[in-house]
């Protein structure tokens, strides 16, 4: 019966097949910066092909039956007033989307992603609400007459399991991104809030979601339907609620991948396999992103999602700033990077909270004039998503060749003059290596203390990563403490090598 | 389509997903997410089929602001990918 419902013609599911196709060659341009800009206008066409392939389908004219005949199933009613206000509904959505992918800073990139799952979050929650409310516009229902009793709408069991499932998946990405996002934008303390017992009430209120869409099937009374979205919104935020600041490039995979599986699950729901081919993409993505995430901090996933790290207030904070250090000037530092034959700049969240990647570019720029070789070197976890340090040495005009991961640089400290570190901490701390009893132990770093010598960028010493756990390179004979604000020092190394 | 097409299409895309995004490099991991946020946004599909239909008027207008939230979605997805990816440049090659 399912199958009669979802009658389309040939060229329409042909139409949404090229879609798909259209969005997994986007994915397969980002495999080189030179390709990828093709790939990204291939990503337009397909999401263009899809939206016009929906409005020609579903507004009359052409292509499908609009008249149901007496007493049957009607498949598509139309309302052909509807395209003004879809019309509207584009451009506002649309004009909102241009004006603030072209204000935003880079910087802000994390906070944004966050934002823009959640809205995906939220249009799988609506569409699958307005599903329920009209199941027969999408074909995910039979009217049954019974004999002597007002006819009802019957919506297909299946159907009501997708659905079910669509629009948990929808608010647990609405409302876990709406936390990431006020973490993320510091509207919100980046520091894990704990409540107690969250285990149990984060378990019990995932299976009483389960178990509310297997009743669905035998049920299908409004009280259910909106009891699995309310559910689901509280299980996104209690379940984000205790991740701290540094797992937060792994909080945003996740979100990523979710945000996949709402649009996969509608597309179930819908019979549509644009919507199925690329949630399975995006599903398959994030959680790609997120093994990455986790690999490069040495941390199981479950370890992540039930949060609480960077919680324990470090102990050693007090005896930390009596050990003695080396302190240097900008001078110092211009004198010794002068003096290199390379220099590998290693970049943290630090230097996008100052914004000095500009500075930092400039730098390097002065250096090379000088005959020094410049790199960078870039820790998969370094900032607040994956690939956020990448993103902001190319908008300070760094080219993506001088740029390295951490395996690929990793054994190249040992022939270095300088490592310029940057606003890292956490991905640079040797306690990672040998301390068994540290939090980060096990987790890949990369190896600055190797360098002849290591510069070391940090606004104080009181300060510690956001593991909350104190970096032994401070402390060593080859590591100069450059103690300030990161755009203010760098620029001021500039204002000496020039 | 039945339901055993449509589970054929879900697993074989997983596949495809799984080796595609493996071959992204990862110095394009932001773009890669906000790319992925922007076609995910293809649910404007089924915002779509709600706001286009007749016969329940809360289902039509929560299409409606679907649309409108996908469109954000969609417009500043692929507009916030580009820009940063037309950040992305090599060397500049110098003569000699």
């Amino acid at each position: 019966m399912a199958e009669t419902a979802h009658a389309q013609p040939a060229w329409v599911l042909l139409a949404y097949l090229i879609a798909g196709v259209c969005f997994i060659l986007a994915l397969r341009g980002l495999s080189s910066p030179e390709t990828s800009r093709r790939g990204n206008f291939t990503g337009m066409v397909g999401m263009a092909i899809a939206v016009v392939t929906t409005l020609v389908t579903h507004f009359p004219g052409v292509g499908l039956p609009a008249a149901p005949g007496p007493g049957e199933a009607s498949i598509f009613l139309v309302d052909t007033q509807g395209i003004f206000e879809i019309v509207g509904a584009i451009l506002i959505g649309g004009g909102i989307g241009l004006v603030t992918a072209r204000k935003i800073q880079m910087t802000a990139m994390p906070q944004l992603v966050a934002a823009f799952h959640s809205l995906v979050g939220m249009a799988a929650v609506l569409v699958g609400a307005a599903a329920y409310l009209n199941p027969e516009a999408f074909g995910i229902a039979v009217r049954v007459t019974p004999i002597a009793s007002p006819s009802f709408v019957n919506i297909f069991p299946q159907s009501r399991v997708e659905m079910g499932l669509g629009v948990a998946i929808g608010a647990i990405t609405f409302s876990g991104s709406v936390i990431a996002f006020l973490k993320l934008n510091g509207n919100m303390s980046g520091k894990p809030i704990l409540l107690p017992l969250r285990h149990v009430i984060n378990l019990g209120t995932l299976i009483a979601i389960l178990g509310l869409v297997a009743y669905f099937t035998q049920d299908q009374s409004p009280w259910v339907f909106f009891t699995i979205a309310g559910l689901s919104f509280a299980i996104g935020f209690l379940l984000i609620i205790p991740i701290g600041g540094a797992d937060m490039p792994v909080v945003i995979s996740m979100l990523n991948s979710y945000s996949g599986w709402a649009a996969a699950a509608m597309g179930f729901t819908l019979h549509n396999s644009a919507m199925i081919i690329t949630g399975a993409l995006v599903g398959s993505s994030g959680a790609i992103l997120s093994y990455i995430m986790c690999r490069a901090m040495n941390r199981s996933f479950i370890s992540v999602i039930a949060g609480g790290f960077g919680a324990v207030a470090s102990t050693g904070d007090a005896a930390a700033i009596d050990r003695p250090y080396k302190r240097g000037s900008a001078e110092d530092a211009a004198f010794l990077m002068k003096q290199a034959e390379q220099v590998i700049i290693v970049p943290g969240y630090g230097m996008a909270v100052a914004q000095a990647q500009h500075a930092v570019r400039e730098m390097a720029d002065l250096l090379k004039k000088e005959g020094v070789r410049v790199k960078y070197a870039i820790h998969p976890v370094a900032g607040r998503m994956p690939g956020h340090m990448n993103v902001l040495l190319a908008e300070a005009n760094v080219p993506y060749d001088e740029v390295f991961e951490l395996e690929d640089i990793n054994s190249e400290f040992a022939q270095t003059d300088v490592a310029y570190v940057i606003g890292a901490n956490d991905v640079t701390n040797p306690a990672a290596k040998t301390d068994k009893g540290s939090p980060i132990y096990g987790m890949p770093v990369l190896d600055v203390e190797k360098a002849r010598t290591c510069l070391f960028v940090k606004r104080s010493m009181g300060g510690v990563g956001y593991a909350g756990i104190d970096n032994e390179l401070f402390y060593r004979d080859n590591t100069m403490m450059l103690l300030g604000d990161a755009k203010k020092m760098t620029e001021e190394i500039v204002k000496a090598l020039g | 389509m039945d339901f055993i097409s449509i589970l054929s299409i879900f697993v074989l895309a997983c596949f495809v997903g799984y080796y595609v995004v493996w071959s992204v490099t990862p110095a394009l991991h932001t773009p890669l997410m906000s790319v992925t946020n922007a076609i995910s946004s293809v649910i404007v599909v089924g915002a779509l089929i709600a706001a286009a239909a007749a016969g329940s008027a809360s289902s039509k207008w929560l299409g409606l602001v679907a649309v409108a939230f996908a469109s954000v979605n969609i417009f500043g997805g692929f507009a916030v990918t580009q820009r940063m990816l037309s950040m992305y440049k090599k060397r500049e090659r110098k003569d000699g």
